[in-house]
């Protein structure tokens, strides 16, 4: 049995865990959703192709991410979707429009195609702005003014961004020919969209938020920190010149690259962002330790999701080398 | 202007009524799935290859529904009931972890396999595959049951300072309700999936389909819902003599008794009177109700009257149980009726093949009903003698759930319209091409093939 004040840090653990996988797997079916071409239609089924088998279980880590708030955190779940009904509304409409768009798009009357094609594209667009929205408020700790608005809006577009660019990086590794050269360049777009995003997030957060400011440049421990957003920016550069390099190449050896490099940008993005906010899970309004469960709930449910973590992270990883290597037409059969 | 309490009930009550309908499909027709598939193993016989695959299109659609409308579930716990959580979530919440954990992934994972990897995984692997998307589909269900059961008869949890904490998990979860409730549940959604298969392959079969599946999959599911419905009815009674033991007054609301008496009647007809707690224009069976509840025709009913001011609104929970019920008869009297002449005459003439449509969706309804009976007659409780719906209600503004509440209605009929008309286009295009001989040839329609 854990102590209370154990099981808040391991529940943020895996809720931060959570978080980071959903960003990262949904982050690039919704940017495949919102870079579909709409006017080329076998485009349009390879690219949802790319990401048919994956994405209902890709969705399952946001289910995961917010009831693991809700168990562990049940206060700062109610606080945190209370300021936030409206964007969280716009979120579950657009992913329940995306959703459904993904099966009626090749089962209703063919005529409808275009139309629901344009509803997958919408739907994610809106799905990520919404996230990203809903992330600048956090940032913002919920403040209802202007300024948190407009740096909400610059969040939304940055997100928007990020998974337009891992959506991008997804299809270099997945498609081939004219579309992947396509990939190259949405790539190309989204990471220069997504620096700037990064970089804005990076200047703004610490001037407004001045506990954030303290853990990066007046605490003692800041230099064990500071190599974070260097390694980052790092990566940036590597990611330029490697999309650089595979629009000049001819083979397909390095495909794989550019989704690496996104992941690792969004891995660390994600870190500095923890790092910025921990022990609060309300921003400025509450910690960890002031919003935990109960331990009886939490050992309960811990038991289970030591055995059962694994298990999924491994069958997950089964199902990705099932669907291994570039992406073929989907077909039932 | 409603406000937020009456909102967010209608909220929650469509949000969680729309959802239902896809999952009480699914679950079913996973194992049905399951069953095509073995077949086809043991066989090599394509017809159980061409029943499959047209299922499990319509099954992949399902899912899909089914899964985007129950995220909004983990949401609103938060935004609109903060109470519940406060008060009970350390009990809800690791039920609702268990079902995420154990059920969640594991249907989401498998299905990618189940749908698109048949040529990349061996036939093995592909049918343990679906088993597995079924199991994680009754997972599904028990977990969820276990907590609306939980719900409806708490035990094993102790109150300290006005929250609720877990004694006894196996209490908890194996709670006095909980094996009808999960039976009943599992049961209805055999049913109506049968009814869902029953339905269309009757729907093919009218519109000319001469071919051999949709016959197959007619004559299976009859079967499954002749052998059902009787099952049906022995386990409904018994979770009803469980919720006579437990939760009295929701009983008295279903068979209308407002005072006490014994040798009650089972009400066929009457409308419900609430303001002078009577009714009017009562047509029963005289002392019927008391022997199925007490199994003594002098038996005892307790009646609203001794629950004032404590007991739900009698008339939804009063006829939507009559609506239950009588679809449940209509179901088997059609099913015993068309099953057993197909048995014997190995076809069934267009009347009963309309009335097999026209049962289509009877599972939806019957189950939607079921479930009104059940949670309306929890009120005033959201969780029984623990938490009254009121304490729970959020204090965001009334606008903003009307305006959620709106939204969510739009969705939900484009959804259902664009759902239904689907599943028509899909079982006529059926009829037009044979889909699967060996391997697909080009001479099949080539779009046909092109489903992602």
């Amino acid at each position: 049995m854990f102590e209370q004040t154990t099981l808040a840090v391991v529940f943020v653990g895996l809720m931060g865990l959570s978080v980071l996988l959903y960003a990262i797997l949904d982050g690039y079916d919704l940017g495949v959703g919102m870079l579909l071409p709409l006017k080329n239609d076998s485009e349009c089924d390879s690219m949802i192709a790319s990401i048919g088998p994956f994405w209902d279980a890709n969705e399952t880590w946001l289910v995961m991410a917010v009831g693991l708030l809700l168990i562990a955190f049940p206060l700062a779940h109610s606080i945190v979707f209370k300021a936030l009904y409206l964007p969280t509304l716009l979120l579950l409409i657009s992913l329940i429009m995306r959703g459904i768009a993904f099966d009626f798009r090749v089962k209703a009357p063919f005529s409808h195609k275009p139309t629901w094609n344009l509803m997958f594209k919408l739907g994610s667009l809106l799905a990520a702005l919404s996230q990203g929205y809903m992330l600048g408020m956090y940032i913002m700790g919920f403040e209802q003014s202007v300024a948190a608005v407009l740096f909400s809006l610059l969040s939304a577009l940055g997100v928007t961004a990020a998974y337009c660019l891992i959506g991008a990086a997804w299809l270099v590794m997945k498609t081939e020919h004219t579309l992947q050269r396509k990939a190259i360049n949405w790539t190309k777009k989204s990471l220069i969209g997504c620096f700037i995003g990064v970089v804005a997030v990076s200047f703004i957060n610490p001037l407004v938020n001045p506990d954030v400011f303290k853990t990066w440049l007046s605490n003692d421990n800041a230099w064990l920190i500071l190599p974070l957003p260097i390694l980052c920016f790092a990566l940036f550069v590597i990611g330029f010149r490697k999309i650089k390099q595979l629009s000049e190449l001819t083979h397909d050896d390095h495909c794989w690259q550019p989704f690496v490099i996104t992941v690792a940008i969004f891995t660390l993005c994600f870190s500095g962002l923890a790092i910025s906010f921990f022990p609060y899970i309300v921003p400025g309004q509450l910690t960890i330790w002031q919003a935990v469960a109960a331990p009886e709930a939490l050992n309960f449910i811990l038991w289970g999701a030591i055995i059962v973590i694994p298990t999924i992270i491994g069958y997950t990883i089964f199902s990705y080398r099932v669907f291994w290597g570039k992406v073929t037409e989907l077909t039932y059969y | 202007m409603l406000e937020t309490l009456m909102l967010s009930r209608i909220q929650f009550a469509a949000n969680i009524s729309f959802h239902i309908l896809f999952p009480t499909i699914t679950i079913a027709l996973s194992w049905f799935l399951v069953y095509f598939k073995i077949r086809f193993d043991q066989t090599q016989h394509p017809v159980w290859m061409r029943a499959y695959r047209f299922w499990v299109k319509i099954f992949a659609l399902t899912f899909a529904i089914g899964v985007v409308t129950g995220i909004t579930m983990s949401f609103q716990f938060g935004t609109n009931w903060p109470g519940f959580m406060e008060k009970v979530g350390n009990i809800a919440g690791p039920l609702l972890g268990y079902e995420v954990l154990t059920a969640f992934f594991l249907e989401a994972s498998f299905l990618g396999i189940m749908l698109f990897g048949i040529k990349r995984v061996p036939p093995k692997i592909h049918t343990l595959s679906t088993i597995i998307v079924a199991i994680g589909t009754s997972l599904s269900a028990f977990w969820i049951l276990a907590l609306n059961s939980w719900m409806q008869t708490p035990t094993g949890f102790e109150m300290r300072d006005g929250v609720a904490f877990p004694v006894d998990w196996l209490d908890i979860i194996f709670n006095p309700s909980f094996p009808y409730r999960l039976s009943h549940m599992l049961i209805a959604s055999g049913l109506t999936a049968a009814f869902l298969i029953a339905g269309v392959s009757a729907y093919r079969l009218l519109k000319g389909d001469d071919k051999r599946a949709p016959k197959l999959t007619l004559k299976i599911s009859l079967t499954v819902a002749m052998l059902l419905t009787p099952l049906q009815a022995f386990v409904g009674d018994l979770h009803g003599l469980n919720t006579l033991e437990h939760q009295p007054q929701k009983i008295a609301a279903m068979e209308g008794v407002w005072h006490t008496e014994k040798s009650a009647p089972l009400l066929l007809f009457a409308i419900v009177d609430e303001e002078k707690r009577t009714n009017h224009f009562e047509l029963g069976l005289p002392g019927i109700a008391s022997l199925i509840l007490t199994h003594d025709i002098n038996g005892e009913i307790k009646g609203l009257n001794e629950f004032e001011g404590n007991h739900p609104p009698v008339a939804p929970v009063f006829y939507a149980f009559r609506i239950m019920i009588g679809i449940g008869v209509l179901m088997l009297l059609i099913s015993w009726l068309a099953g057993i002449k197909l048995w014997r005459q190995k076809t069934l003439s267009p009347w009963l093949l309309k009335a097999i449509v026209a049962m289509t969706f009877s599972g939806w309804i019957a189950t939607l009903a079921g479930w009104y009976v059940t949670e309306i007659g929890r009120q005033p409780w959201l969780v029984t003698g623990v938490l009254t719906v009121k304490e729970a209600a959020t204090d965001i503004a009334a606008g903003n759930v009307a305006f959620s509440l709106a939204l969510y209605l739009i969705i939900y009929v484009i959804v259902m319209a664009a759902y239904l008309h689907t599943l028509f286009t899909m079982a006529k295009r059926a009829i037009e091409i044979e889909d699967f001989d060996a391997e697909p040839t080009a001479a099949t329609n080539t779009q046909e093939l092109h489903h992602v």
